[in-house]
């Protein structure tokens, strides 16, 4: 075959690698692949690692997970309890929190391991949450890779959905309770709820089949659909190429970075380590999830303080916050003879909803109000964007008063004040905090820009004092050099885009809509300085300092 | 509003716009020049690179070491006290650590020490040529009209309406995941059996409480009698029938109409499933007379006859009708008069159904 003339020609490898590489290539032909990946460039920055690191957290977290299988019981069938546990010596339990406890005591690692497992779902879901953070705020999932930040959303979905089976598990009372709370929220659906949650259960609440199911979709259908979407993920970034950062010799066409062989490799590789490192010191010194504390699930006891894990707990929180009776009214309703319970559906669902809508469609909301088709490859540094940058930061703030709000009962015992405030304070900021948020973040990057203008246009402060022949005194700026001045000009200042007609000559309501949408982006503005400008500041020579007061004045009156 | 914040000097009426460069912008000055390290000039910065990196490589198999003589040396099964399973899981952890810590900041220092630190540019292509995009649409135009489905739609319609079909078995086949809920959650196990009524038990040990037991005060954990000894469903049926007994000042309680025989000498018992999303209330505070809900804070009045007045829930707690029989033993008169737990869509119904 095609074997022996590639085996022919007079090229010997140097390496005994190259040779092993050839001799594989001979037979499976990957010499194609290795050509294209092998030196493929890779641009370098602290905030893409956050990927890496769920990447690298969801990797310990399949060969942590299969070690426990080998010795977890999935069964909710009853049990005494005979480990080396003590304090629950014969106490009545299900086999899986007794396989549970057996794998804390009993097994060599079997602790650690639990341990490591836990801590990686937590670092896996917060890395994310963070990774997606970087996206949006760097308008890394405009064109071309809107379709990869919906995948990442899905990943998002799935690794709560996947923390939630996992950490229900143990069936210990903690989780029980957990499950006790979903069974509640799941009732409240309308029509269906009492049906899903029989199904769900295997009759009543809590049965004796949840465990087992959970189980499956906890070890086999979400981490498969994860790993799927790992792949896809992973696919759309080599399709596209990583994005940059915006910087000297860095542009839309081009992808400035290190080859993936050997630094990048070598440096992502090592990470890996690096981050199982951590999850092990981890794991080695901070209990996580002590189960042996809460017992076996029983529906009468509950512990107080209790909460889920922390990406859960935006949920819970919202449960928390919304009241079930305002004065005399209600928010249960009886409508037609059936009941509709608004207290526990509206939290359940809407900011949960409201969330992942908006995360879906933003790459298309904000597609249509600025019109612009192009593709982004250079990021946006958050501050460049800054209405974009203020409805992030007051998204993330919504969110964090919900995830707040699932501690209120532990910052009031913390901090000793009245729980009731607490909540009453959370729920004035549910709707102020991301108002607040907004205004505040919009002001904050809109005078990070005007710094930039102004160090652009006026130099850096040196700390040199000077006193002048006439008895001023100034400070003395020196000039950037080109490269750090273009980091500090080179970007775009979009502008707000009127309603322009359509085919027809009419300027349709939708697209009115859209120009005030963009008039509300992209009004108020700090363009970035131009070379006139720059020259016209020389040109006031030794008055800069002075010039730069007038020049403040001006661009924030 | 105008440029009234653009940020542009007030002499320059105009902005830079996105895609036309209207304003002339900065030259990009393309990379800047790269800089050598240390490792790259002195001979000595590389040797001693190469030895810290070979450092952080042993580093790691002494980690290695720690874990397997860890693993090996401390034997839970001679000793299996909680300080030595804790010993082991440190130093299983500390040994991971180091020999994972060793290998990755060893590898990291080499790559950013001695591999070449020249920073690349390359190229990025179109994800798609025009040419492709051609042939791919011709294709597919080809292979719907070879397919004729255009012309003939009985068998488009046919087709869709087979595929809408389908899947519905798909769906079908969980119909055995659990049974139908009927009227199961309007009941409980405190409805009377054989007309002999239930005894309040208490929680775990299901002794039988005498009212004298009760005092001002005090708030009991209960169950019904026989919970413990069912064959089978132990959990699903504590899980509605648990309840919280307490007693007040008669003085204390309001009693709404039809309530009147509800309690026993100011003794009362509620459900102890929270009508919110169903955590245990377990939480009495017996100054203010407040049951308080761990979970999400539902606080509901006592003395009202747990009326809501803080926090997510949104009906009372279920009232349990009690009394005394011949023996001073606490006793359920009847099952609940509403379905307890959280509200699903039937309950309403489940409501009349148990009154009527």
């Amino acid at each position: 075959m095609s074997a022996s003339s590639t085996a022919e020609v007079p090229f010997t490898a140097k390496t005994k690698v190259g040779r092993i590489t050839d001799f594989v290539d001979q037979r499976v032909g990957g010499s194609g692949i290795l050509r294209e990946f092998g030196r493929k460039v890779f641009p370098d920055h602290w905030s893409f690692m956050f990927g890496e690191v769920a990447l690298y957290s969801f990797v310990i977290l399949l060969m942590s997970g299969t070690f426990l299988t080998f010795f977890f019981d999935p069964s909710m069938a009853e049990t005494h309890y005979s480990g080396s546990y003590t304090p629950l010596y014969n106490v009545e339990m299900s086999v899986a929190y007794n396989s549970s406890l057996n794998i804390s005591f009993d097994i060599r690692g079997g602790l650690f391991f639990r341990q490591v497992h836990h801590w990686a779902a937590l670092l896996f879901v917060a890395s994310l949450g963070v990774h997606m953070l970087r996206v949006f705020f760097t308008g890394a999932f405009r064109k071309p890779r809107e379709m990869n930040w919906v995948v990442g959303g899905v990943l998002l979905i799935l690794a709560m959905a996947e923390g939630f089976t996992g950490y229900s598990l143990p069936d210990d009372l903690l989780s029980g309770n957990g499950l006790r709370i979903i069974d509640g929220v799941i009732k409240s659906i309308p029509v269906i709820g009492t049906y899903i949650s029989f199904f769900l259960f295997g009759g009543e609440f809590p049965g004796t089949a949840i465990i087992g199911r959970l189980y499956v979709l906890h070890i086999l259908l979400v981490p498969a659909m994860i790993l799927l979407m790992i792949v896809i993920h992973l696919f759309m970034v080599v399709v596209h190429k990583h994005t940059q950062y915006p910087g000297p010799g860095r542009n839309d066409g081009n992808v400035v970075g290190y080859p993936l062989g050997p630094v990048y490799a070598a440096k992502a590789g090592g990470f890996f380590f690096i981050v199982f490192g951590v999850v092990a010191l981890m794991a080695a010194m901070f209990t996580i999830n002590p189960i042996w504390n809460y017992g076996p699930y029983d529906p009468s006891p509950v512990s107080a303080g209790t909460q889920p894990d922390w990406y859960i707990g935006f949920v819970d929180g919202a449960l928390r916050l919304m009241p079930g009776v305002v004065n005399d009214f209600h928010f249960e309703y009886i409508i037609f003879g059936h009941v509709l319970t608004l207290n526990v559906l509206l939290p359940a669902l809407v900011p949960a909803g409201i969330i992942f809508t908006v995360l879906f469609t933003y790459p298309w909301i904000e597609r249509w109000i600025t019109k612009d088709d192009r593709e982004h490859h250079v990021l946006d540094r958050p501050r460049n964007a800054p209405t974009r940058t203020a409805i992030g930061v007051a998204g993330f703030t919504w969110y964090c008063v919900m995830w707040a709000a699932a501690g209120s009962d532990l910052i009031a015992t913390h901090f000793h004040v009245a729980l009731n405030d607490v909540t009453y304070w959370l729920r004035a900021l549910f709707f102020l905090g991301p108002v607040f948020a907004f205004i505040v973040t919009k002001r904050v990057a809109l005078a990070l820009q005007r710094k930039d203008r102004e160090i652009a246009l006026h130099g850096r402060e040196t700390g040199r004092i000077v006193r002048l022949p006439h008895g001023e005194f100034i400070e003395v700026h020196a000039p950037l050099n080109d490269y750090k001045q273009y980091r500090l000009v080179g970007f775009e200042s979009p502008v707000p885009l009127p309603a322009e007609p359509n085919e027809h000559g009419v300027v349709t309501r939708k697209e009115k809509r859209r120009a005030a949408l963009s008039r509300w982006f992209f009004e108020d503005r700090v363009a970035p300085a131009t070379p006139a400008e720059l020259a016209a500041a020389h040109s006031h020579g030794h008055h800069e300092a002075i010039e730069s007061g007038d020049e403040q004045r001006t661009l924030s009156h | 509003m105008g440029n009234h914040s653009d940020g542009s000097p007030n002499h320059s009426g105009t902005v830079a716009t996105a895609g036309q460069n209207a304003v002339e912008k900065f030259q990009d000055p393309g990379l800047p020049p790269h800089r050598l390290r240390l490792a790259d000039t002195d001979p000595r910065a590389a040797k001693r690179a190469e030895r810290q990196v070979a450092i952080l490589f042993g580093i790691s198999v002494i980690g290695t070491v720690i874990f397997l003589v860890s693993y090996f040396a401390i034997d839970l099964h001679t000793d299996g006290s909680i300080a030595t399973i804790r010993t082991q899981n440190l130093l299983l952890g500390l040994g991971t650590a180091f020999a994972m810590l060793g290998i990755g900041t060893g590898i990291v220092h080499w790559a950013k020490a001695l591999m070449p630190d020249h920073e690349v540019s390359e190229e990025r292509h179109a994800i798609r040529t025009e040419e492709d995009r051609q042939a791919a649409v011709r294709i597919v135009d080809d292979i719907v009209e070879e397919t004729g489905i255009k012309r003939r739609p009985l068998i488009r319609n046919t087709l869709l309406g087979a595929v809408a079909l389908a899947p519905l078995p798909a769906l079908a086949v969980f119909g055995d995941l659990g049974p139908r809920p009927d009227d199961k959650l309007a009941h409980t196990m405190w409805a009377p059996q054989d007309g002999k009524l239930k005894r309040l038990t208490r929680d775990p040990d299901g002794t039988p409480i005498k009212a004298s037991d009760v005092t001002i005060g005090s708030a009991f954990h209960v169950i019904p009698e026989g919970l413990n000894e069912l064959p089978e469903g132990k959990l699903s049926a504590k899980a509605k029938a648990v309840v919280l007994l307490m007693r007040l000042n008669p003085e204390d309680l309001t009693i709404s109409k039809g309530r009147e025989t509800w309690n026993y000498n100011g003794i009362v018992a509620y459900s102890k499933i929270c009508t919110h999303v169903g955590c245990p209330v377990a939480l009495y505070e017996q100054q203010t007379h407040h049951l308080l809900c761990p979970c999400h804070q539902s606080t509901f009045d006592l003395t009202k006859e747990c009326k809501v007045i803080f926090g997510p829930a949104s009906r009372p707690l279920p009232q349990l009708p009690i009394s005394v029989d011949a023996e001073g033993y606490l006793v359920a008169t009847s099952d609940f008069k509403e379905p307890v737990g959280p509200s699903y869509w039937e309950r309403d119904e489940h409501e009349r159904l148990i009154n009527s």
